[in-house]
């Protein structure tokens, strides 16, 4: 069984269709990538991943360690807690007026909030709540470390350059310690250089941490260069899947991304 | 900054005199004398000319010299210097003000009423760090504190009235029970934010006083609770004369008898309480639990995309800051002996907010400066008698030009990666 796995996921807005039976499935260390045109239902299918949306129609499922969570039925929070899905968002969501560090740390919730004891052990200062933030603070670092962010740990994180910001919000995601990762757009706004470090940024994380990457991108030289698997949405419907090279040649696609008579007709 | 034009001062002169005449004809030429065949209106536009002009020639002069737009930006890097202020410069002065506050009953010109006005600023330096909970860390805007605060007092009289339990029983009972309201209020806004939390909470806060108003059986209503019994020094009453098999705090110590004794100890028992409010707030910003509260404030679907249950965050913020409010009204119910519903009406939220927002959200030694300012300012004014009200408004309005994000801005991060913050 896959790790993750969506079936027949529809959603509607009033009389809008946004997602229209959608399937698919995700596995750990494989880069997914979800490309359509502007407006095809790919941030909605994060939406519904992440729980802020509610499909009508679907079942979404992440099977790890031998359980199950059934993501439709759990509150959003508890999707990344329990079920370990971590997003980042298209337009940065960070703490702006938080330091870089203390961003990853508020990542780090889950076990320090058990560290603390809900509080009473760290109002005391135990020790055992010292060890525990000592080392989220250090698996902090080294997160600050593959993004290239050490030097500016105690800054505000809101002060950054752009570029940063972006690879700032994937260090978060990744200090939850996800069983899968969902990136909306994160090289949107950077330059050709800073697009080709953040691919190397991506593929180094499926690599070393065993994760699924579930990946929305319009940068089609990164998605090429870096999915192992490709979906495309048009109008949200899946309109084909495959390896990068089936879907360079695919005419449905051609056709959805670049438009044809036909379809303009076709359209309801 | 240029010379200006002499037509253009004329035309702002001009300005500044029609708006003060618009606000003196109702404010400063009309004036209700009570005579002897009943009310009349007497009218002193001589008053309004005086002023008026003043007003013209002054604005005249400060335009054509210049000056208006240096003065503005010379107070602002003043503040941006406060704000700047490095982390072991603001905890000096942190500490000198501790040590001046343990120091001040001993000073020689500490008498009953200075120490009284102390008494007064730290309840509501208390409150505002209670509240700098809320609204400063959890970015939770509550107009309706006070509600907490009445909770606290009433808890305190009724459960020493009548069930004759001691001052330091009924403290954490007044706490836990401000905290459960604090609760009850949480859990219908969980949904709400900015204004519209602002106005519900507003609501909680007129029902409470409301309910305390009209339910007289309980409450006394309108006539509130008088005879409050006082504190005593653990055991040891502050009194003339022991009743039988007692002894007194001035017997205990071989001292004088002097009513001031109470009052120190009223002064320091507030000074410990505020000072472990602090210290609560300034360990829990190190903590995972605080570090959720101002992540809330920054972002709250960030917050939920990180597995943070926004929920438990938001409740334990009113809970908590709730429980200070209500050890804060217990002590006040002790002190005063006499509690009514009026003590709990809605400028005294608007202050303890004011207090929060001027200090600076979410700094503890803003709250310090702000309750000071804001206590003691309409205190010295008192020999302005009417014009009191005027010149405070006008010390906000300065304030606010000056320091629009607050005296305190500055935010000392909860963890450094360079060794501890």
């Amino acid at each position: 069984m896959s790790l993750l796995t969506v079936e027949h996921l529809t959603i509607r807005f009033g009389g809008l269709v946004a997602i229209d039976d959608v399937s698919f499935a995700a596995e750990d260390r494989r880069i997914t990538a979800i490309i359509g045109p502007n407006g095809a239902g790919k941030t909605t299918v994060f939406n519904c991943l992440t729980g802020f949306y509610k499909p009508d129609v679907g079942r979404m499922c992440v099977a790890a360690d031998g359980q199950e969570w059934l993501l439709e039925r759990m509150e959003g929070f508890r999707i990344a807690r329990d079920a370990g899905i971590a997003r980042t968002f298209q337009n940065i969501r960070l703490f702006p007026k938080m330091t870089v560090l203390e961003n990853l740390l508020v990542a780090q919730h889950k076990a320090l909030q058990r560290a603390s004891m809900f509080s009473l052990a760290g109002l005391v200062g135990a020790k055992s709540f010292r060890l525990a933030e000592q080392a989220a603070i250090e698996r902090a670092r080294g997160w600050l470390e593959r993004c290239k962010l050490v030097h500016v740990a105690d800054d505000e994180a809101g002060s950054l350059p752009y570029g940063a910001q972006r690879r700032l919000e994937i260090a978060r995601a990744m200090c939850t310690g996800p069983r899968i990762l969902c990136l909306d757009e994160p090289a949107a706004g950077l330059n050709p250089a800073e697009s080709a470090e953040l691919a190397a940024l991506v593929r180094s994380v499926r690599d070393e941490e065993k994760i699924a990457v579930l990946l929305i991108e319009h940068d089609m030289s990164v998605v090429m260069e870096i999915s192992d698997q490709i979906i495309v949405l048009d109008h949200g419907r899946k309109i084909a899947q495959g390896r990068p090279d089936e879907i360079r040649a695919n005419p449905d696609v051609i056709r959805a991304y670049l438009g044809t008579d036909e379809e303009a007709v076709a359209a309801p | 900054m240029g010379q200006v034009k002499p037509a253009e001062a004329f035309r702002e002169a001009a300005l500044a005199a029609l708006i003060a005449l618009l606000l003196a004809i109702p404010l400063v030429g009309f004036r209700l004398v009570d005579g002897l065949r009943g009310l009349s209106i007497e009218t002193r536009f001589d008053w309004v000319a005086w002023g008026v002009s003043a007003v013209f020639f002054g604005r005249l002069a400060i335009a054509l010299s210049g000056t208006r737009r240096r003065l503005l930006p010379d107070l602002k890097s003043v503040g941006a210097a406060l704000s700047n202020l490095p982390g072991g410069l603001s905890r000096f002065a942190g500490g000198a003000m501790l040590v001046g506050a343990l120091l001040l009953p001993l000073v020689p010109f500490a008498d009953r009423y200075v120490v009284e006005i102390a008494i007064t600023v730290l309840i509501y330096v208390m409150l505002g760090w209670g509240l700098n909970i809320v609204v400063g860390l959890a970015g939770l805007l509550d107009l309706g504190y006070v509600a907490f605060y009445a909770v606290g007092a009433y808890s305190y009289a009724l459960l020493s009235i009548n069930f004759g339990w001691s001052f330091w029983l009924c403290l954490p009972v007044a706490g836990l029970l401000a905290a459960a309201f604090g609760v009850m209020l949480g859990f219908p806004v969980l949904r709400l934010r900015g204004d519209y939390l602002a106005i519900v909470t507003l609501g909680f806060g007129e029902m409470i006083r409301i309910i305390l108003l009209n339910w007289k059986d309980f409450s006394g209503g309108p006539n509130g609770i008088s005879s409050i019994p006082r504190p005593d020094f653990f055991g040891f009453p502050f009194a003339r004369t022991a009743e039988d098999g007692q002894t007194t705090f001035h017997q205990l110590f071989g001292l004088e008898f002097s009513p001031m004794h109470r009052i120190v100890f009223l002064y320091y028992l507030i000074l410990i309480l505020a000072m472990l409010t602090n210290l609560f707030t300034l360990r829990m910003r190190r903590l995972p639990l605080g570090r959720a509260w101002e992540a809330l404030r920054e972002d709250e679907i960030a917050c939920r995309a990180l597995g943070i249950n926004p929920t438990m965050i938001k409740l334990s913020a009113f809970a908590l800051g709730a429980m200070f409010g209500g050890f804060a009204g217990a002590f006040f119910a002790t002190r005063q002996g006499f509690i009514s519903p009026e003590s709990f009406s809605f400028i005294e939220s608007a202050v303890i907010l004011a207090i929060v927002v001027l200090g600076g959200m979410g700094s503890q030694i803003g709250v310090v400066i702000a309750a000071a300012f804001l206590i003691l300012v309409p205190e010295f004014l008192r020999d302005f008698s009417q014009y009191r009200m005027v010149l405070f408004g006008m010390a906000m309005v300065l304030i606010m030009l000056w320091r629009p994000q607050g005296l305190v801005a500055h935010r000392s991060p909860s963890a450094r990666l360079g060794g501890r913050a």
